[in-house]
């Protein structure tokens, strides 16, 4: 199994959430980040005095998926996160070890 | 006494109630989320403290008789308010016998108290996030006692109003202050550059952002200002009469004015017109026309309004270059507005006004220029000395100042025992969260977090 890690930019949330629905992921974790990347946050000004604020507000959606769809649903985040403008986010893959449905106690693909 | 005057001078008293309140929204939304308690307190704690001294001895000495060459009204006279009380039976038995002009002498203490009140809360802004609250009670005691309670005896004690014999600057130097440029708005302004200066920069100013944690309150507080305002300048009249209602146009149009002029210097000099600017710009308007609202036209007004908040838009950068933390502007805004609003009488008063007076710009020449430099001037030096003493003093005795720790983790748990917002939520602590610096700002929050849920 996979862990696939996107962060993204908030208002393409809705875009990614139907778009991994369509392609039958059934449930995620979504956490509202903050962080930055190439594009270094912005400028606020507040009554002429400038602020560099480094963390720009983001979505963080995480997935555990079998193998052999880990591809596939990076596919599918990017595709559907992509403003082609800086900022859009990055999206990651690590394994993971074990998983167990807490309700049922199903292990591993059974429990995704 | 008329009931129609007394009706609307009541109503005006609440009405500038409101504003200390609003100003606590102001103030708190300006201020980082770690300090927001603290900053709305210090208001808060303005009317109890004020409000109290107010009626022990406050109202005597600034409508006393005068004890000396208008600086001072007899402390004793109306001690604990005596003397103003009683009923003399005609009218339902309910005729005050003690009267100001029109009204009920208790009228006119309710209406100037909350003068005495705000006055003291607007200093606040000049020590956000760094003063231990237990000294600034007694700094509002004493500020109020040796600064405000003086210059209001010389700016609004008229002869023959509540004593025979008022203060200076209303009846031998003829300044027009109609409802506190001066006593209010220079007085506390210049207050607020002293105590920046004896309490000293926050920690981490000018490297840390500091920006406001929560701008639909600031203009909220800025809403609640310009309502409450209304009764500040409005019921100056003492009478509900045909200079209310000119005060009360006047009020509205160098507000408005003054909105855009703030915006339109924003836009120019920073690329985006901001909602902190339009909260800002309309209480640099009202702060102008404060003094200046029974002297001015209505066209006179606009452009005193508008000429104001470019003026303030741009002294609120003052304290970069010089380098004192007037953390919230209440210098920028406050004196700076004050002293427009009041030189600004002597170059646009029309003798059209109820004021009936002409300015230079009205063909009146410097006659009325000149009073209004030397009563702004006046009031400016006194309170900044008199505040640097008593600053000094708290500070040399039993501190000021908050530690740097207790600063770094944030006045309102330090002092208070307190924190305005849950940062657990998933949702709502995400703003405390987006956009704060990697390094100082969120350290607090973080820390704060953890104790609310050790509780």
């Amino acid at each position: 199994m996979k862990l696939v890690t996107a962060v993204i930019k908030p208002h393409k949330w809705e875009e990614v959430r139907e778009a991994l629905e369509a392609f039958g992921i059934s449930g995620m974790t979504v956490t509202e980040a903050s962080g930055y990347g190439r594009q270094k946050g912005h400028t606020e000004v507040y009554r002429g005095a400038e602020y560099d604020v480094s963390l720009v507000p983001k979505v963080r959606v995480e997935v555990v998926v079998e193998d052999t769809d880990a591809a596939d649903v990076v596919g599918v985040i990017t595709k559907s996160a992509q403003t082609g403008k800086i900022g859009d986010g990055k999206v990651w893959v690590v394994p993971v070890d074990s998983v167990e449905r807490v309700r049922t106690g199903e292990t591993d693909e059974a429990a995704l | 006494m008329d009931t129609g005057d007394t009706a609307w001078v009541l109503t005006c008293a609440a009405l500038v109630l409101l504003m200390t309140p609003g100003l606590a929204l102001f103030y708190g939304g300006m201020v980082r989320s770690k300090s927001v308690l603290n900053m709305m307190m210090m208001s808060f704690s303005a009317m109890a403290v004020v409000g109290v001294l107010w009626v022990l001895y406050g109202y005597s000495v600034a409508f006393g008789n005068d004890v000396g060459s208008g600086l001072l009204g007899s402390p004793g006279e109306f001690l604990g308010l005596k003397g103003l009380l009683g009923t003399s039976g005609i009218d339902d038995g309910f005729q005050a016998t003690s009267l100001v002009f029109t009204i009920p002498s208790m009228a006119f203490v309710a209406f100037q108290a909350v003068f005495a009140i705000i006055t003291v809360a607007l200093i606040s802004g000049s020590i956000a996030d760094r003063a231990r609250f237990g000294p600034w009670l007694l700094f509002a005691a004493i500020w109020a006692t040796f600064v405000y309670f003086p210059v209001a005896h010389w700016v609004f004690a008229f002869d023959a109003a509540e004593s025979e014999i008022g203060g200076w600057i209303a009846n031998d130097l003829l300044a027009i202050d109609f409802a506190g440029g001066t006593a209010v708005h220079i007085n506390a302004g210049a207050a607020g550059l002293a105590l920046a200066l004896v309490l000293g920069k926050r920690v981490g100013f000018q490297r840390d952002p500091m920006r406001p944690h929560n701008l639909p309150i600031v203009m909220l507080g800025a809403g609640l200002l310009w309502f409450g305002w209304f009764g500040f300048n409005a019921g100056s009249a003492l009478s509900a009469n045909g200079q209310a209602a000119e005060v009360f146009v006047n009020t509205l149009a160098a507000t408005c004015a003054a909105i855009l002029g703030w915006l339109a210097t924003e836009r120019i000099r920073d690329g985006h017109a901001t909602s902190l600017g339009g909260a800002s710009g309309a209480v640099a308007g009202l702060v102008a026309i404060t003094p200046a609202c029974s002297a001015l036209t209505a066209v006179g007004s606009l452009i005193l309004g508008f000429v104001a908040a470019v003026l303030c838009a741009l002294a609120v950068g003052l304290k970069y270059r010089f380098g004192y933390d007037d953390s919230l502007d209440v210098v920028g805004v406050h004196l700076v507005g004050g002293l427009v609003g009041t030189i600004g009488v002597g170059f646009l008063a029309s003798a059209s006004a109820t004021a009936g007076v002409d300015g230079l710009l009205y063909g009146g020449g410097i006659d009325q220029l000149w009073r209004q430099g030397i009563g702004a001037g006046a009031v400016l030096a006194y309170s900044f000395v008199l505040t640097l003493i008593i600053g000094f003093a708290i500070s040399k005795t039993i501190g000021f100042r908050l530690g740097e720790e207790g600063e770094v983790e944030g006045v309102d748990f330090v002092e208070h025992a307190e924190t305005a917002y849950d940062f657990i939520s998933n949702t709502g602590g995400s703003r405390g969260l987006v956009g704060a610096s990697p390094t100082a700002p969120s350290a607090p929050k973080m820390q704060a977090a953890t104790e609310g849920a050790k509780a």
